[in-house]
């Protein structure tokens, strides 16, 4: 925790207090414990947005259970005037709502945190090292709340005006964000909750005093920024990549990207007079249908997708060689979880990385793109269709739960600058002109033969699609020169694909003599890390973000640079360095150092740093 | 140089002979009752003049997906993995809903691994013909049981099958495809009438046709089964052998019964449905297909059809264009909408 160095002022109207001398200002985080399926979901992104609107850099990260109703959830919100969003170990407001974790949540607290408990909880005599705050949740929604069945619900907006006077939280931000929340069709729940929200600023600023040290202040770091989920941003980038067909089964955590995607289609993808759509989305009955779907879209001719998670890929496994081998456009958007098998399903993981790169059975090999933010989910999502029909391949995007399912700060997700690539296709007229074509012929050199979608109106524009060994005119063939002539070829387009990926994000520097490189959601926790190794141990360490798999040349290079090089995993097989391991030259190897974690919950910075650190003392 | 003119083939009413409709050389079995329905397919494409451009041809693993290959040379073809044609099928119709699609699936394929999928096209009436060409044998990994086999039946090992007979025709009633028929590989009449029936239907047409293995059915005391030939320690590469048969023809009127004897000398009884029964009665045609199947019958003919429920595609309500061939514009928001979702979010 580190002091602001200037006080702020007081706000207005504020009542006498007891003024810590020490002020914590717009770094902190704020864990709302509640009980799953009690709606404080609401109440939580309203609160978030209210800082968020205040200019202060903010992230929302939701831990909830594999449950629908009844198990404990919290909800995480970490405001940081330098930018940090990555997961703060340290809880420093405690908002204690559920009786089943209140006393493990209120043990586990830093000396110094504050909690706001419901009085009946009786927490403030566990501990002495805390500033307690207690409110009569029920007793103050009665009377803003006359029906019985709501009060449930609309308690939670207390906890948010009794934070907002606590923390000196503008009560118009949150207006504004409570507004923004219900929209102009549920105004009389907004107003009800609105009732809550000051019944809440009332009470605190009669009964409670301000012993903690936690403020948020105006500031101007957010303006122009979007608040939103990588789910809904992924699934905006399909409907601006132009995708027209969805399959999907549902799986926890990938399947509101596909509701977004619904809800978008339907809006803007639809003729507002006929109602008739140009596109489909089609939910399967299990993931070995939802990706034999997009197969079979892709094939003739559709903008292709499926989306799920570990254990949907599992399932694809088969499918995914075969469009490999028969070079069928797909795209794949897998938001990982913690596997093996069922595991946590409702936690993270970069659990994937190895698995998408070669997954199948024989020899196989898939571009994977490595999204870390909304804006990436969206502009990577675009790019994957392009590779997709550009080279005739399955396309995976790694996403994982924290960056598909949390709420993250985001700059407006850009307008695609280029045109869709829809790869080599022959219409009718070219066949024409051409006489005729070979399907799996290398013509350009590239690697990636020319194809015709079924329906195409020529005599000569047919060809017999198949997961068994063929010739360059895809008819049957075992023999094994005509084999490897095509599975060399299908290498050779994978290389030339190499270069049409995004490229890595470098930052060097100078002199450094370590690097790190990292992919994915792993860029926040990286990005504070290096901040601790510089401002905490004197280490300046340079930084890779990968964005895609197969790796740039850039990466060899990186290596060399540096006597050291730690590849961050969010797994515990270490599987990027591994992918990087079957890639890269063996000299380069030695330098390669791992740093994982693999709990489930988002990665933080001290984590990182102190397993550099630990590497780094065994160094020297 | 012949002086004689040449006879002109004949054509079909969009003007193409036959050649365009039928496929490379077959690699089953000599007399395999797939090959028969291979011939079915051509003749029915080509006499309905259908333009070959116009199918997409879809199939999993197995013998019966290999058929494909041997027909419409210049329709699309996609032979994919076991089992899993009703969703490669099932999307190649969303990406392009004027294409006239069908699956060739055999017993292993739509009864076994496949069938979790096959139930899902039947539910949602997915637009295509479906033709299940049942041996209620594995051929292509050499003759082990599939779910279709009867109960009772027996291997060339000697193994009896124990278990119930997966009813294909039953299965497509109960959930959901509007044209179920059943027929017979060597009933060249009824098959092909059946067949151009199912081209010309709205919905999902399944065509349960059973077509004898004449290599893996049971066939005691042969000197050519696997059997025999483990007993007598013959050399490995003999067991490729497969002894060579003459294709099984039947034709009989409707509401007549037929035995037929087939390749291994086992007996077939198909009962043809009369001339005036009613197929649209769903609960009717359930009750024939458990009678039938209580009287130890194959009953043949169209057992159920329905005109009147919407396709898959219809209830998905696409635009008329196929999606596949939509330009950018129809299918990339303008740049004012990514704005007002910006704002959204802000």
């Amino acid at each position: 925790m580190q002091a602001s160095h200037q006080p702020p002022p007081m706000p207005a109207e504020q009542p006498q207090r007891f003024s810590p001398r020490e002020r914590i200002v717009n770094d902190f985080s704020i864990q709302v414990a509640t009980v799953n399926g009690s709606g404080s979901q609401t109440a939580n992104l309203v609160l978030m947005r209210s800082i968020f609107q205040m200019g202060v850099p903010v992230s929302g990260k939701n831990l909830f259970p594999s449950n629908i109703q009844g198990l404990p959830t919290w909800f995480t919100i970490r405001a940081n005037r330098d930018g940090y969003i990555a997961r703060k170990k340290e809880i420093d407001f405690l908002v204690a709502m559920n009786p089943e974790s209140a006393q493990e949540d209120v043990m586990s607290l830093p000396p110094g945190a504050a909690v706001l408990y419901d009085e009946p909880l009786k927490l403030s005599s566990l501990r002495s090292d805390l500033h307690f705050y207690s409110a009569p949740f029920d007793k103050l929604v009665a009377p803003v709340c006359p029906e019985a069945k709501l009060r449930k619900l609309v308690r939670n907006m207390i906890y948010v005006g009794i934070l907002a006077e606590l923390l000196g939280i503008d009560p118009e931000q949150i207006r504004k964000a409570l507004y923004k929340q219900f929209g102009e069709r549920k105004k009389k729940a907004a107003d009800l909750n609105w009732g809550a929200v000051q019944a809440g600023i009332d009470f605190a600023r009669a009964n409670l005093l301000k012993s903690d040290p936690y403020w948020i202040q105006p500031m101007d770091r957010t303006a122009g920024k979007l608040v939103i989920e990588g789910n809904t941003a992924a699934a905006l980038g399909c409907m601006f990549a132009g995708l027209t067909v969805c399959t999907w089964y549902p799986i926890t955590p990938s399947s509101s990207l596909a509701e977004a995607l619904i809800t978008f289609m339907e809006r803007f993808r639809r003729d507002p007079e006929t109602g008739k759509a140009t596109y489909a989305i089609v939910q399967a009955e299990d993931e070995l249908a939802s990706i034999g779907m997009a197969i079979g879209a892709g094939w003739a001719g559709a903008r292709a997708m499926t989306c799920t998670s570990g254990p949907g890929i599992s399932l694809m496994s088969e499918f995914v060689g075969l469009a490999y081998f028969a070079e069928i456009p797909v795209v794949l958007i897998d938001v990982q979880r913690v596997g093996p098998s069922t595991g946590l399903p409702t936690r993270t993981m970069q659990g994937d990385t190895l698995k998408n790169a070669v997954l199948s059975h024989g020899d196989t090999r898939h571009p994977v793109l490595f999204p870390s933010s909304p804006e990436e989910c969206f502009t990577m999502a675009i790019d994957a269709f392009d590779l997709a029909e550009q080279f005739q391949t399955p396309v995976f995007v790694n996403m994982d739960l924290d960056l598909g399912m949390n709420l993250w700060m985001s700059d407006p997700l850009p307008y695609p600058a280029k045109p869709m690539n829809r790869g080599k296709v022959l219409t009718a007229e070219d066949l024409e002109r051409l006489g005729g074509f070979a399907r799996y012929k290398d013509v350009d050199g590239d690697g990636v033969g020319w194809r015709t979608l079924p329906g195409t109106p020529h005599a000569k524009a047919a060809y017999f699609t198949r997961g068994t060994g063929h010739t360059e005119n895809a008819t049957y063939s075992e023999k094994p020169e005509d084999w490897v002539r095509n599975i060399d070829r299908i290498a050779r387009k994978f290389e030339t694909l190499r270069q049409h990926l995004p490229p890595p994000v470098q930052s060097l520097a100078p002199g450094a003599r370590i690097g790190i490189v990292s992919a994915g959601t792993s860029r926040y926790a990286m990005e504070e890390s290096r901040d601790q190794l510089s401002r905490e141990a004197g280490i300046e360490a340079s930084w890779m973000r990968l964005t895609a798999y197969p790796f740039p040349p850039e990466l060899e290079a990186f290596i060399e640079q540096h006597e050291r090089v730690y590849v961050i995993d969010q797994n515990r097989d270490a599987q990027l360095l591994g992918l990087m391991r079957l890639d890269l030259r063996a000299p380069l190897l030695e330098r390669l150092r791992s740093v994982r974690y693999y709990g489930g919950l988002p990665l933080d910075a001290r984590t990182v740093t102190e397993q550099i650190l630990a590497q780094e003392a065994q160094q020297a | 140089m012949s002086s004689t003119p040449a006879t002109p083939p004949k054509v079909n009413r969009i003007g193409l002979d036959v050649l365009p409709y039928k496929g490379s050389k077959t690699t089953l079995c000599a007399g395999c009752g797939h090959n028969s329905i291979t011939e079915r397919l051509i003749e029915a494409y080509w006499e309905l003049g259908i333009e070959p451009w116009t199918v997409a041809k879809l199939s999993g693993i197995g013998c019966s997906s290999k058929t494909p290959a041997y027909f419409l040379q210049q329709s699309h073809g996609f032979n994919g993995v076991h089992g899993r044609a009703p969703t490669t099928a099932t999307g190649t119709l969303l990406a392009n809903h004027t294409l006239r699609a069908v699956v060739v699936s055999g017993d292993g394929d739509s009864a076994s691994i496949g069938i979790g999928h096959f139930v899902h096209m039947l539910r949602r009436n997915v637009p295509l013909v479906y033709v299940v060409e049942n041996n209620g044998v594995y051929g292509l990994t050499k003759g082990q049981f599939s779910a279709t086999a009867d109960l009772g039946a027996k291997l060339k090992t000697g193994a009896v099958n124990p278990l119930h007979a997966i009813d294909i025709c039953l299965l497509g009633i109960e959930l959901g495809a509007t044209f179920v028929a059943r027929s017979f590989s060597g009933d060249k009449r009824q098959l092909s009438a059946i067949l151009k029936a199912a081209i010309a239907h709205k919905g999902l047409a399944v065509i349960d046709v059973i077509s004898p293995c004449v290599t893996f059915n049971d066939h005691e005391g042969s000197t050519k089964s696997y059997a025999y030939m483990k007993d007598h320690d013959e050399p490995l590469h003999e067991v490729d052998f497969i002894p060579s048969f003459a294709d099984i023809e039947v034709e009989y009127e409707e509401g007549e019964s037929r035995l037929v004897e087939l390749h291994d000398g086992s007996k077939l009884l198909l009962h043809k449905l009369e001339r005036d029964y009613d197929p649209s009665n769903r609960i009717h045609a359930l009750e024939v297909l458990h009678e039938s199947a209580r009287r130890g019958e194959v009953l043949t003919g169209i057992i159920y059809l329905d005109t009147s429920r919407p396709s898959f595609t219809e209830i998905l309500n696409l635009c008329d264009e196929p999606l596949a061939l939509l330009p950018e514009e129809r299918v990339r928001p303008s740049r004012e909408i990514l704005e007002i979702i910006n704002e959204e979010f802000r």
